[in-house]
């Protein structure tokens, strides 16, 4: 599998770069695309990753197949919705995934502190992201909202409390990489860790990138 | 064989082997009551041969293991069994109260043995799978904790590696959801509630991961393939394990009077449970084509490939078949249930116990691996057993989609017993197919007592 980062300046693991990886001198700068062979950390994650899309991916379809016999119902129920409160954690997201880059980016050129205060960045906005989700949760568990209150509101509870957990799980695995990256864990050689949580964070990321309009959004 | 208490192993796996023999009897007994009713009637009924006929594929299924444990956990730990002793009193304590209770459930009406056995001090009897009496579930949990207890500590002093930590993960998630059949509450709902907590998240959660560990144990030996890389596999198949497989419980609550999002959830979660048995086929493959050293023993290469693909099949592709709840509304206790049931359960847990023995008997035995000749009767037991099960798999299939179609489907929908009458061709074919198995089982047997050319495979 072959996966190309967009061009990143700064001195790159020398191990990253493959025979042919085009890398341009620039006086003092490295401008360079990394060629990976494999997928950005451990190989493993990916497994997760592929089953987490998979779980998700069929949320998905069922949710538009539901919606397909039950258009007036979710068009009704999705008035309801917290359109801004879904908008502004969509930002939180994509803001703390730009964190987890600059992370990843530092981590690369052996700045173990900047790349725990990147990660610790992301946490944050991780939290941020949490707080939102539960007041918009309590105010419907407040309005008797429920997992059986019709398919419309079965749907998005489960989705948003599924997500939620997995940014909870996210923030875990960045926390446990935060504390080893700050206690100078990881370097420019070897950094799979950092990686790793990256992508999954991503991913957790682009879910909700994916969940936002479709719930929330498309009438 | 590496450490001396390993042996310790040997009369379990005998018991194991011997319990297997009486499923087997009891499911061609009941299967011939499928097609001549009577049978043996007032003295053994179907619904009696049926309990017996499931309740020794647990008996064994948990002697087999146990062995399983005793025999691994030295060689992971690197360190003798805490105590052979006590291992060896557990087994006699589990052998003569699993007697008992067959003897009980032949001799007398359940009724009476429910009176009996204290039933009314606490009610713990009449579930499917768990019909044992009081006695033999407190049993059960007591040889159950102090063979955790001998095997934990076995551990704890040894070395600890990922294949003994999802073994003993497996083995007290088996011990604590076993708990769960202690209470049977009078709503039948939340009775159903908790008799799955104890039968699905068994056999769709924890013991995956011990047939997972079992599995990565006997690759690791005959493939000599890196341990790395094995228990990263391992790592993730179980992982997935249980992602889908806790929350997959909800498959059978589609129709039990739980809130109707179960048949969302169910239905995708469990859509899911077939992944971790891809996986184990794909890893035993894997491993099997990157072996590093030629086992000797090919008779246990070919149980372990074997338990990849049927597993797959019997609890992956068979179980998918019918776990969404709009298919299940259909398909809900009919024959499909039965050929899932009887190929999963093979698939899965019998060929990982029979991979097991085939392992590991040899060793206890004093060899590396079983003679020429005996490994061919074995693996010709092998074909017999499998090719059998598929069929009977098969039949059960072709008995089940009649079934839904006549009883559940049609315009003029049939009553259960005139739609029996019915698929009858199928049950006899069944019980041709079993008496195959049981010739396999036979050579199964045989091989264990073939001495020719055993001079030669001495370790």
């Amino acid at each position: 599998m072959q996966h190309n980062n967009a061009s990143m300046r700064g001195v790159c693991a020398p191990h990253l770069l493959s025979k042919n990886t085009p890398a341009a001198l620039n006086n003092n700068t490295i401008t360079l695309r990394e060629v990976h062979d494999t997928p950005p950390g451990d190989f493993a994650i990916w497994f997760f990753i592929f089953a987490e899309l998979l779980a998700f991916g069929i949320f998905f379809v069922a949710y538009a197949f539901a919606r397909a016999r039950n258009v007036e119902l979710f068009n009704q129920s999705q008035q309801h919705l917290n359109i801004a409160a879904g908008a502004i954690n969509t930002l939180v997201l994509i803001t703390s995934s730009y964190f987890v880059v600059r992370a990843v980016a530092a981590i690369k050129q052996n700045f173990s502190r900047e790349c725990a205060r990147w990660i610790a960045a992301a946490i944050g906005m991780g939290g941020i992201f949490l707080a939102i989700k539960l007041f918009e949760l309590y105010a419907k568990f407040s309005a008797g909202i429920s997992l059986s209150t019709n398919t419309f509101y079965m749907f998005y509870l489960s989705l948003s409390i599924f997500h939620f957990m997995h940014v909870i799980l996210g923030m875990v695995i960045l926390t446990a990489i935060m504390l080893k990256a700050r206690s100078g864990g990881y370097s420019a050689k070897s950094h799979t860790g950092v990686e790793t949580g990256a992508s999954y964070w991503h991913m957790v990321d682009m879910l909700w990138i994916i969940l936002f309009p479709l719930v929330y959004v498309i009438h | 064989m590496q450490y001396k208490s390993q042996a310790v192993a040997k009369p379990y796996f005998i018991a194991a082997i011997g319990l297997f023999i009486g499923q087997i009897l009891f499911g061609l007994i009941m299967g011939y009551q499928y097609v001549v009713g009577d049978f043996l009637f007032p003295a053994i009924p179907f619904n009696v041969a049926r309990m017996v006929h499931t309740n020794l594929l647990i008996v064994w299924t948990l002697f087999a293991f146990m062995g399983a444990g005793y025999y691994l956990i030295p060689e992971e730990a690197e360190t003798e069994l805490f105590s052979p002793k006590l291992a060896i009193i557990m087994f006699w304590i589990f052998l003569v109260a699993g007697a008992l209770t067959i003897v009980g459930y032949l001799a007398v009406p359940y009724a009476t043995l429910a009176r009996m056995t204290g039933n009314d001090i606490l009610a713990t009897m009449g579930r499917e799978f768990l019909e044992q009496p009081l006695p033999t579930k407190v049993g059960i949990v007591i040889v159950a904790l102090a063979f955790l207890f001998n095997i934990s500590l076995t551990v704890l002093k040894g070395r600890k590696t990922s294949i003994s930590l999802v073994l003993l993960l497996g083995l007290w998630g088996l011990a604590v959801f076993f708990l769960f059949s202690f209470y049977n509450p009078s709503n039948l709902v939340l009775d159903k509630y908790f008799w799955w907590w104890t039968v699905h998240l068994w056999v769709e959660g924890v013991w995956e991961l011990i047939l997972g560990a079992m599995l990565a144990f006997v690759l690791i030996k005959i493939t000599g393939v890196d341990r790395e890389v094995i228990e990263k596999w391992l790592y993730v198949i179980i992982a997935m394990t249980l992602i889908t497989g806790i929350i997959g419980t909800g498959h059978h609550y589609f129709w039990i009077g739980a809130p109707e999002y179960w048949q969302w959830f169910g239905s995708v979660f469990s859509a899911l449970e077939p992944i971790p048995f891809f996986m184990m086929t794909v890893f035993a493959f894997n491993m099997v084509n990157r072996r590093r050293r030629e086992h000797p023993n090919k008779a246990a290469t070919l149980w372990a490939l074997g338990t990849g693909v049927m597993s797959f099949l019997g609890a992956g592709v068979w179980g998918f078949m019918h776990t969404l709840a709009p298919v299940n509304f259909y398909t809900h206790g009919t024959q499909i249930t039965a050929a899932h049931g009887h190929m999963a359960f093979y698939g899965a847990y019998a060929m990982v116990n029979l991979t097991m023995i085939s392992y590991a008997m040899p060793m206890l035995r004093g060899r590396s691996a079983n003679s020429g000749p005996a490994q061919t009767l074995e693996m010709w037991s092998f074909w017999l057993m499998t090719v059998s099960m598929v069929f009977i798999t098969l039949f059960l299939t072709a008995a089940g989609i009649l079934q839904i179609w006549l009883q559940r489907m049609g315009s003029n929908p049939m009553s259960f017993m005139d739609t029996q009458d019915q698929v009858m061709l199928f049950y006899w074919l069944r019980e041709i197919a079993g008496l195959v198995f049981f010739v396999g089982l036979v050579l199964y047997i045989w091989s264990f007592f073939c001495k020719k050319g055993e001079a030669r495979f001495a370790a």
